[in-house]
């Protein structure tokens, strides 16, 4: 249970960070942030990159940036500061509401909301976040940087779209759009634990609190977050009468859920439309209050 | 490769030179002889390592030593006043009962002691949140959770003493 031996390499500006991921990327160099997984798979030598790349030092990405578009998060932001960030949370409430739902608070000091997005786990909340609201992550690499939509910044279970000698720095989360509203609902064996099922949602009326736009983003049920369009399924009426059946039905043929140890590929299913219904309910009754006040 | 670092541990200044691949657990227990901070799973699962580092509590399981330079870490030997006499958590955890083995506690009394400086009088359910990230295997956590109560009790009736002191 301890990390394998490693080279490793303390950069003190972006700048010093992107020579060194150029030389020692190509090598196997893995960035090293919160390291709340990155340290667990050292720990059990599922993973043994030959060079870590600390990005600890680098506090000129410890921003959140909260604007009428939308959140910009840096690199070194922690997953509690996010969590706590009142302008953040008026842009775009789902931040909060997904990060509460993150591993535990002692867990949460450390972790980044980018470094979550880069490890891409597929039971993980904020991939489907980001999926869910359509993001994009900032990768930098030595002379120039490029900015990638989550459609496809996620590539696989544990795989992101960035290569080896670039840098995350930044995630960009878009504003919630008037008469919107979005929810998180998640079951996991124990609370704090990666979710067996979860369902990120998002919807938005039209001027008489009729159901224009409705998505939902759902994790553990699939290699990479899996987003799914609802908006037909339910009808286009309110909350109170959109079909809902149809909606989580819509979500249940889309998944691709496995079993293991925790649950049947066929509870997964079930869950999963279970709480897309809950989900999109929330978010609709949200957004309905949204444009009451 | 060694590296040399220098941390500040329950307020006194400590260096070591520590391999990159030295967690911050390993560090204040071998380098350091501080072995009040007890390493569980060492995956970030049982809370036991659990330290505060610059005030917040962080798991030292789950960080190197090499990225805590320049740092502050409170462990539980840290928590204590300097003649000795217990914090409140450490007084509200022994009269409620709040352990059976110990093994858990330095984690669980860095978790509480810092939850109850953001949160001096916490509900039922603020308290079990605080403390879900911490597996005790012995207690049940309800004697855990009185623990924490009484010992937001304490915190408030040694600030009440200090500000009559003060007046």
């Amino acid at each position: 249970m301890k990390p394998s031996p490693f080279d490793y390499h303390a950069p003190a500006d972006l700048d010093e960070a992107l020579d060194v991921l150029a030389r020692v990327g190509p090598d196997g160099g893995k960035v090293l942030a919160g390291g709340q997984s990155l340290i667990p798979l050292l720990n059990m030598r599922l993973a043994a990159p030959a060079h870590l790349v600390d990005i600890n030092r680098l506090t000129e990405l410890a921003t959140v940036e909260a604007g009428p578009g939308g959140v910009r998060v840096g690199a070194l932001a922690r997953h509690a500061t996010v969590e706590r960030s009142t302008p953040a949370a008026a842009v775009q409430p789902l931040l909060g509401q997904a990060l509460r739902l993150v591993a535990h608070p002692v867990i949460r000091n450390r972790g980044t909301v980018v470094g979550s997005l880069v490890h891409a786990d597929p039971s993980a909340e904020l991939p489907a976040v980001l999926a869910l609201l359509g993001g994009s992550v900032r990768l930098a690499h030595r002379g120039g940087e490029r900015e990638v939509a989550a459609a496809e910044f996620f590539t696989g279970p544990m795989e992101s779209a960035a290569a080896p000698g670039e840098l995350a720095v930044s995630a960009f989360f878009p504003a919630r759009p008037p008469r919107s509203g979005t929810a998180f609902c998640e079951v996991a064996r124990r609370h704090g634990d990666y979710a067996m099922a979860g369902v990120a949602a998002a919807v938005t009326l039209d001027e008489d609190f009729r159901i224009a736009a409705a998505r939902v983003a759902c994790v553990s049920v699939g290699p990479i977050p899996v987003v799914v369009d609802v908006a037909d399924a339910c009808g286009g009426r309110p909350e109170a009468s959109a079909d809902w059946a149809a909606a989580a039905a819509a979500v249940r043929d889309r998944i691709e859920p496995e079993a293991d140890i925790h649950a049947t590929a066929d509870y997964r299913r079930h869950l999963t439309g279970v709480l897309a219904v809950r989900a999109l309910r929330g978010a609709a009754v949200e957004a309905a209050g949204e444009e009451g006040t | 490769m060694n590296h040399p670092i220098t941390l500040t541990v329950n307020g006194v200044v400590r260096e070591a030179t520590v391999p990159a691949r030295r967690l911050l657990s390993d560090c204040l227990r071998h380098d350091l002889g501080l072995t009040g901070t007890h390493v569980g799973c060492e995956h970030g699962v049982c809370g036991a390592c659990t330290v505060l580092l610059d005030g917040e509590p962080v798991r030292s399981c789950l960080m190197f030593a090499a990225t805590a330079d320049g740092h502050e870490i409170t462990t539980v030997e840290g928590l204590a006043a300097a003649d000795g006499t217990l914090s409140p958590a450490q007084r509200a955890f022994a009269e409620c009962h709040g352990l059976q083995c110990g093994f858990c506690t330095p984690g669980f009394l860095c978790t509480v002691t810092a939850f109850l400086r953001e949160n001096a009088a916490p509900t039922d359910e603020e308290v079990v949140e605080a403390i879900s990230g911490n597996l005790c295997r012995c207690t049940g956590y309800q004697n855990i959770i009185k623990a924490v109560h009484r010992a937001a009790e304490l915190q408030a009736e040694t600030r009440a003493d200090k500000e009559e002191g003060a007046r």
